[in-house]
C-alpha cells in the first residue's frame, strides 16, 4: 500500500504526526510509515510503532549525528522511495523546517511548510499556514505526484493514536553530511509552556531594561499568569526563545492575554489571536495593539504596572 | 571572497490593510525583507574582513520597481546587484523562485558563499534557501547568529529549538541567518549617492535560459481570521484604569475562580 510517511527528530512531535498522520491517511487510503533517524533511533522506533505506525524506518547511521538536512533530506528520500510513500509530514522545528524543503526539492516535490492545518477535502490534502507576516491564512494544496508538508508541532493531538505493533524496518542508506558539528551546548533552563498557560502577560519593548521586567513579573504573580515576550526582548536575550509569542515563537490561546509595552505587529499578535481576551498597556494610543484588545489601558507601563499589581493583590 | 546574497523585496507589512478579510497590496510600496537585510550586511561584514565581492541578487515577483528598491543593497554596501524580472513570475512558488536563483547564481559565476535570510517577511517559509543548496548541491547550516569564514570553510553559531550549535562547512556553502546576527546599518547620503553608479543588472527568464515555471502548489484562499474584540479604552487616572480593568476581568470569569 502506498503510504504517507512521518519524520521528526523529536520524538513527541513524531508520535503527534503518526496520530494525525493516521485519519488523513485513511482517508486517502493510504497506510502510515514512521522514520526514525540517528544514534538512539531504535528507541524511538519502538514509540513510533505503539504510537500506531504500520512500520518504522530505522538508521542508526552515524551521518545522521545532529540531523544535518542534507544528510536527513537525502536519506528521507531514498525511505520515500522505498515506501512508496505520497505524502511526507515532517516536524516543523528548526532541523524540520530547514529539512522539508530539501527533500521536497529532491523528490520534484511541493512543499507547504509551518503548516497550522491539514484536512483532506475532495480527495486532496490542504494545508493552512499564516501568510503576509501572519495577517492571513493561506490555504494551499500541493499538485505534484509527492507532497511534503512540515507541520507545526501541537497541530494534532498525541492522545488520538491508536496503540499498535508496528513492523520495524532498517533501509539500506547511502548518506553523507558536509557539515562538521563542531561544538553543541544544551539551551539553558528556564523552559516555559506557553500553550498551555491560561493566563499570559506578554512584554516587550516599552521595557527601558531588563531589570524594568521585574515590573512585569509582579504583575504575572499577582494574577497567576506566565510571562511571555515580543522577539524583540528575545533577540536581546532578556528571556529565553520559548517565551516568544508569535509568527516564529508560541501560538496561544490563553483566557487572557494581558500585552505590556508591546506595538502589536501582526508577526507578534498572530500568536495570541486566538485568546479569549486581549487587553493592552500602551503609552501610545495609536500603537496597532489597541486595534485588536478587548480592553486597553494607554498610559506609561512604569505607573500603571504598579498601580494594576497593587489592585490585583487587593482581589 | 565572493558572496551572493538572496534579497527579497516584499510590500510593507505595516501597510497592509485588510478589507473584507483581504489583504489589501495594491499601492502598498515595496521594500528589502528585514532579514535579508541581516543578511546582507552579514555579507558586507565577512568581506571586510576577508576582500572579494558582494552580489545582490532578487528576483522581482510582482514588485515592478524592484530595481530600483534593490539600490536599498547597493547603498548598504553590495558591489552589485543583478535583478531578474519576468511577467512569467509575478506570483512564483517557493521551487520557481528557488530554480530561477540557483540558475542566476550560476550565471553570475563566482559565488563561495550564498546567504539568505531564514524567512521573507511576508511568506516565511523558508524553503527557499534549501531549495537553492539542493539544486547547487551545497552545504546549507540554517538560522546562523554568526558567521565567519576562514581557509575554505563557513562558520556558524545557530540556535535550534533545544540547543546552540557551532557547524562549519567547505566552502561553497549556502548560510541562512536570523535577525540576532546584526544590526543591519542604515545607509547615508553618501552611500545612496554612492550606490547609484554601481553595476546593475535586469535579467528575464530568457536570459537565464529557463521557460516559465510549472507551478508546485495551488492556494486555495488567503483570508484574513475574523476578529471580534470590545475594543475598550478605560479612561481616568492611572488607579481609575487599573480599576475599571480589575472589574472588567471579574466580570469576564477570568479573575477570582
Ligand atoms: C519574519 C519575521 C518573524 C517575526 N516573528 C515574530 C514573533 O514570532 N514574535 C514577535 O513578537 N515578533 C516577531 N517579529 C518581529 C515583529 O515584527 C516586531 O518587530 C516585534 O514584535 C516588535 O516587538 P515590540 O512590540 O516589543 O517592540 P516595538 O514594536 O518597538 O513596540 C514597543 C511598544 O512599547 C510602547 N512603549 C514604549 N515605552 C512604553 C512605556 N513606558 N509604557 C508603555 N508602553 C510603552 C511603544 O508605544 C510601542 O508600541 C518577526 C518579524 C519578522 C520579520
Ligand atoms: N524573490 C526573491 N528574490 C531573492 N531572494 C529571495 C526571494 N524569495 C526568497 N528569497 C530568499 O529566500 C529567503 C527565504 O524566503 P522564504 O522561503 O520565502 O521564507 C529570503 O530571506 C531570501 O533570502
Amino acid at each position: 500500500m502506498a503510504a504517507l510517511l512521518v519524520y521528526s527528530e523529536r520524538v513527541d512531535t513524531a508520535c503527534e504526526l503518526v496520530a494525525g498522520g493516521k485519519e488523513l491517511a485513511a482517508a486517502l487510503g493510504l497506510g502510515v510509515s514512521a522514520v526514525a533517524l540517528g544514534p538512539g533511533a531504535g528507541a524511538a522506533a519502538s514509540a513510533l510503532a505503539a504510537a500506531g505506525a504500520d512500520s518504522v524506518y530505522v538508521s542508526e547511521d552515524a551521518a545522521f549525528e545532529g540531523w544535518p538536512a542534507d544528510a536527513v533530506a537525502a536519506g528521507l528520500a531514498q525511505i520515500v522511495e522505498q515506501a512508496g510513500a505520497s505524502v511526507v509530514l515532517v516536524g516543523s522545528t528548526r532541523r524540520g523546517k530547514e529539512t522539508a524543503p530539501r527533500l521536497a526539492q529532491k523528490l520534484g516535490a511541493g512543499c507547504v511548510s509551518d503548516v497550522s492545518s491539514l484536512v483532506v477535502e475532495d480527495g486532496d490534502l490542504v494545508a493552512g499556514r499564516y501568510a503576509f507576516g501572519g495577517a492571513t491564512v493561506a490555504r494551499e494544496k500541493l499538485v505534484t505526484a509527492v507532497k511534503v508538508f512540515a507541520v507545526m508541532p501541537k497541530t494534532f493531538d498525541a492522545e488520538g493514536a491508536s496503540a499498535g505493533a508496528g513492523t520495524v524496518v532498517s533501509p539500506a542508506l547511502s548518506v553523507s553530511t558536509a557539515v562538521k558539528v563542531v561544538d553543541h551546548r544544551a539551551k539553558e533552563g528556564d523552559h516555559v509552556n506557553l500553550d498551555a498557560a491560561p493566563l499570559i502577560v506578554g512584554v516587550g519593548r516599552g521595557f527601558n531594561a531588563r531589570e524594568d521586567l521585574a515590573l512585569g513579573d509582579e504583575l504575572a504573580a499577582a494574577l497567576g499568569a506566565v510571562v511571555g515576550c515580543t522577539k524583540s526582548l528575545a533577540d536581546f536575550e532578556w528571556l529565553g526563545e520559548d517565551r516568544i509569542i508569535g509568527l516564529s515563537g508560541a501560538k496561544t490561546a490563553p483566557d487572557l492575554y494581558l500585552s505590556v509595552g508591546v506595538s502589536g505587529q501582526i508577526q507578534h499578535t498572530v500568536g495570541v489571536s486566538a485568546a479569549k481576551l486581549i487587553a493592552a498597556v500602551n503609552k501610545d494610543k495609536e500603537a496597532p495593539i489597541f486595534a485588536l484588545a478587548d480592553y486597553g489601558i494607554v498610559g506609561d507601563l512604569y505607573e500603571v504596572l504598579p498601580a494594576l499589581t497593587e489592585r490585583l493583590k487587593s482581589v | 571572497m565572493d558572496i551572493v546574497v538572496c534579497v527579497k523585496t516584499n510590500p510593507d507589512l505595516q501597510m497592509v490593510r485588510i478589507k473584507n478579510r483581504e489583504a489589501v497590496t495594491e499601492a502598498v510600496p515595496y521594500k528589502i525583507g528585514d532579514l535579508e537585510k541581516n543578511a546582507l550586511q552579514a555579507a558586507v561584514d565577512l568581506r571586510a574582513a576577508a576582500g572579494g565581492k558582494v552580489t545582490a541578487l532578487c528576483l522581482a515577483e510582482s514588485n515592478r520597481k524592484a530595481a530600483e528598491d534593490i539600490k536599498v543593497a547597493l547603498a548598504m554596501g553590495a558591489d552589485e546587484a543583478v535583478v531578474i524580472d519576468d511577467p512569467a513570475l509575478a506570483a512564483p512558488d517557493q521551487a520557481a523562485i528557488a530554480a530561477v536563483l540557483a540558475a542566476a547564481v550560476k550565471k553570475i559565476g563566482a559565488c563561495d558563499l550564498l546567504l539568505f535570510g531564514e524567512g521573507s517577511s511576508d511568506n516565511y517559509t523558508g524553503q527557499v534557501g534549501a531549495r537553492v543548496a539542493e539544486l547547487l548541491g551545497l552545504p546549507q547550516i540554517g538560522y546562523a547568529r554568526k558567521v565567519e569564514a576562514a581557509d575554505g570553510a563557513v562558520r556558524c553559531e545557530r540556535s535550534m529549538d533545544d540547543m546552540i550549535e557551532t557547524l562549519e562547512a567547505p566552502l561553497p556553502a549556502a548560510v541562512t541567518v536570523v535577525s540576532e546576527i546584526n544590526e543591519p546599518t542604515i545607509p547615508g547620503l553618501m552611500q545612496i549617492m554612492k550606490a547609484k553608479s554601481k553595476p546593475l543588472q535586469v535579467w528575464a527568464l530568457a536570459d537565464l535560459g529557463l521557460g516559465a515555471p510549472a507551478p508546485v502548489r495551488e492556494i486555495v484562499s488567503n483570508l484574513a481570521e475574523e476578529q471580534d474584540r470590545k475594543n475598550i479604552l478605560f479612561e481616568g487616572t492611572v488607579a481609575e484604569q487599573a480599576d475599571a480593568f480589575v472589574n472588567a476581568l471579574i466580570k469576564e470569569g477570568v479573575l477570582g475562580r
